[in-house]
C-alpha cells in the first residue's frame, strides 16, 4: 500500500469514525469517498500554503537583494513591507489584460495555465513529512521529472504564442536550456536512487537519517559532487540567475513573458517562485535527509510530524535563501557558456558520479564514508 | 481505498491549476480591470519601433541539434531508471557486480555517443566547420 495522507490520517480517531460512517452509508464507495474528501482538503491546504510561500518568495527576493545592495527594499505595505506580495497581487488583478493582435490566442491563454499546472502537479509527491505527503507514489521521482517538464513547455509556448521577437528568442532559449539541464538532474537523481533502492520519495528519505552524516550528500564523494550537479541543474531548470537567459531582462526585455500582462504574468511569476521552492524541497529530500529528525524525535505523534515539517521546511528554505543570494551575486552566463557548462561539464561529471556511486555501493556493500571511517575503525579496535 | 485512489490528488492538483488560471483571468480579473484597446497598444512590443514581420520565422539550427541529442540522452536515462532501482536489492543478494557491469556497458555506449558529438563539434554553440575536418590549426577558432 502506498503511503498517502489518507492512510496516515485514517489511523486517528475522528477520521476512523468518518471512514466507518462513510463505509456504512455508501458501501464499497465509502473508502473512495473518504479518500476524495481528505485529498480535496489536503490539496487545497497545500496549494494555499505553497502559493503564499511563492508570494513571500517574491518579497524575500526583493528584501534580500535590497539587503545585499544596501537598500531598504519594500517597507510600506504592512510591517516591514511583508504584505507587499498581496498589494502586488491586487495590482496585477486590476491591470489591463493586453493581448496583442498577432498572438496565437489559444496558446497565449494556455501557456500560463500549463506553467501553473506543471508546478502544482509536482506538489503531489513532495514529502513534507512522513504523514503529510499527499501521495507517495512508487514512481515519485519519475513522475516529478515528467510533470515538471510541463513548465518548460509553458515557457516555450508562451514565447511562441506571443509572436514577438523578444518572446520567441526567450522561449527558444528556455526550451533548449530546460531540456539540456534535465539530463544532469536525472543522472544525479539516478545516483540517489541507486543508493536507496527505490523510486519513491518516502523510500529515498527513509534510507537517510536525521544526522548530517547519514544524509546522502555525505554518503560518499560521488554523491557530494552529485548534490552540486543537481543544485546547479535545478537553478537552470527554474530559470534562476545565473541561468536566467529565457527572461534576461537586460537583453530580451523580459524574455518569454514580454507580452504577458496582468494576471497572466502573475501566474508565470507565481509558478516560477513555487517551482524554486519545489526544486529546493526535492534537493533537500534527495540529498539532505528530507524530513528526517535526529533520534526520530516525537515518533509518529502529531509533535513528531510537526518536527518533521520543521526539518523539511528549514532545509528547503535554507536552500531557497541560497538560491536568492546566488541570483544577486553571479552575473548571467552567455548562451554558449550555458551549453558548454551543461554538455561538457555537468553531464560527464554526472555520468562519472553515477558509475562511481555504483562502484562504491558494490565495493563497500552500501556503507557510507562515515561508517567506513569511524564505525569500522572502532570495530577493528575492538578485535585487538 | 482502491489502487487508483492514490492518483486522485494529482488529478485534483492539475484541475486546480487549470481552474485557478481560468477563473482568475476570465472571470474575476475581467470584472475589475479596465479594457481600452487601441492599435498601438495591440502591437508586439519591440522597444517602441514598429515591428517588422512576424516572429514566427526560421530559427537557429543549434536548437534542433540540442533537442536531438537531448532525446537520445533522455531515453537512455529513462531506460536506466529500472536498472538503478533494483541495484540495491540485487547488491544485497550478491548480484551487484552483474548489474553494475550492465550499467557500465550502457553508460559506455552513452559516453561514446557524447564523445562523438563533442568531437564533431555539435556541443559547441558556434560550430566551426573547419574543426570537423581535422584542421583546427590556423582557424583562430578555439574550442570554447
Amino acid at each position: 500500500m502506498t503511503d498517502t495522507i489518507v492512510s496516515y490520517l485514517a489511523k486517528f480517531g475522528p477520521f476512523k469514525d468518518l471512514l466507518e460512517f462513510l463505509t456504512e452509508s455508501y458501501g464499497a464507495n465509502g473508502p473512495t469517498l473518504f479518500a476524495f474528501l481528505i485529498f480535496l482538503v489536503g490539496v487545497i491546504i497545500i496549494v494555499t500554503i505553497l502559493s503564499t510561500i511563492g508570494g513571500l518568495g517574491t518579497y524575500a527576493e526583493r528584501k534580500i537583494s535590497a539587503d545585499m545592495q544596501l537598500r531598504m527594499g519594500p517597507n510600506r505595505v504592512g510591517p516591514y513591507g511583508i504584505l507587499q506580495f498581496l498589494a502586488d497581487g491586487v495590482k496585477m488583478l486590476m491591470k489591463e489584460d493586453i493581448v496583442p493582435k498577432d498572438v496565437d490566442r489559444l496558446l497565449f491563454f494556455i501557456a500560463p495555465m500549463l506553467a501553473l499546472t506543471g508546478v502544482f502537479g509536482t506538489l503531489a509527491v513532495i514529502p513534507f513529512s512522513s504523514g503529510f505527503t499527499l501521495t507517495d507514489l512508487n514512481v515519485g521521482v519519475v513522475y516529478l521529472i515528467g510533470i515538471s517538464s510541463l513548465v518548460g513547455l509553458a515557457i516555450f509556448l508562451g514565447g511562441y504564442a506571443s509572436n514577438s521577437k523578444w518572446s520567441m528568442l526567450g522561449g527558444m532559449r528556455g526550451a533548449s536550456q530546460i531540456i539540456s539541464y534535465e539530463i544532469p538532474i536525472v543522472l544525479s537523481i539516478l545516483a540517489v536512487v541507486l543508493l536507496s533502492g527505490g523510486l519513491s520519495f518516502g523510500v529515498i528519505t527513509r534510507a537517510q537519517g536525521g544526522w548530517p552524516h547519514e544524509w546522502f550528500i555525505f554518503h560518499n564523494p560521488f554523491t557530494f559532487i552529485g548534490f552540486f550537479v543537481l543544485f546547479i541543474g535545478s537553478l537552470a531548470e527554474t530559470n534562476r540567475a545565473p541561468f536566467d537567459l529565457p527572461e534576461a531582462e537586460s537583453e530580451l526585455v523580459s524574455g518569454y513573458h514580454t507580452e504577458f500582462t496582468g494576471m497572466r504574468f502573475a501566474f508565470f511569476a507565481l509558478a516560477e517562485y513555487i517551482e524554486v521552492f519545489v526544486v529546493c524541497g526535492v534537493t533537500a529530500a534527495l540529498f539532505l535527509g528530507g524530513y528526517q529528525v535526529p533520534f526520530n524525535l516525537g515518533g509518529d505523534t502529531i509533535w513528531g510530524q510537526l518536527l518533521q515539517l520543521g526539518a523539511f521546511f528549514s532545509k528547503t528554505l535554507a536552500l531557497y535563501y541560497f538560491v536568492i543570494v546566488i541570483r544577486w551575486t553571479l552575473p548571467r552566463l552567455r548562451v554558449d557558456q550555458l551549453m558548454t557548462m551543461c554538455w561538457k561539464y555537468l553531464i560527464p561529471i554526472a555520468l562519472f558520479n553515477l558509475v562511481g556511486a555504483g562502484v562504491w555501493m558494490w565495493l563497500f556493500k552500501g556503507k557510507s564514508l562515515f561508517v567506513l571511517l569511524f564505525k569500522s575503525g572502532t570495530a577493528a579496535a575492538g578485535i585487538h | 481505498m482502491s489502487n487508483l485512489d492514490i492518483y486522485m490528488p494529482i488529478l485534483m492538483l492539475l484541475l486546480l491549476g487549470v481552474l485557478l488560471v481560468g477563473i482568475t483571468v476570465v472571470l474575476i480579473s475581467k470584472v475589475v480591470r479596465p479594457h481600452n484597446p487601441n492599435p498601438v497598444k495591440e502591437q508586439a512590443y519591440e522597444c517602441g519601433e514598429d515591428p517588422v514581420g512576424s516572429a514566427w520565422s526560421l530559427f537557429n539550427m543549434r536548437f534542433y541539434v540540442t533537442g536531438l541529442i537531448f532525446i537520445i540522452f533522455d531515453v537512455e536515462s529513462a531506460l536506466m531508471f529500472p536498472v538503478v532501482a533494483v541495484f540495491k536489492s540485487m547488491n544485497e543478494i550478491g548480484l551487484g557486480g552483474l548489474v553494475l557491469i550492465e550499467l557500465i556497458i550502457f553508460i559506455t555506449i552513452l559516453v561514446a555517443g557524447l564523445a562523438y558529438c563533442w568531437r564533431k563539434g555539435d556541443l559547441d554553440w558556434v560550430k566551426s566547420y573547419k574543426m570537423s575536418e581535422d584542421s583546427k590549426e590556423g582557424t583562430g577558432i578555439e574550442n570554447d
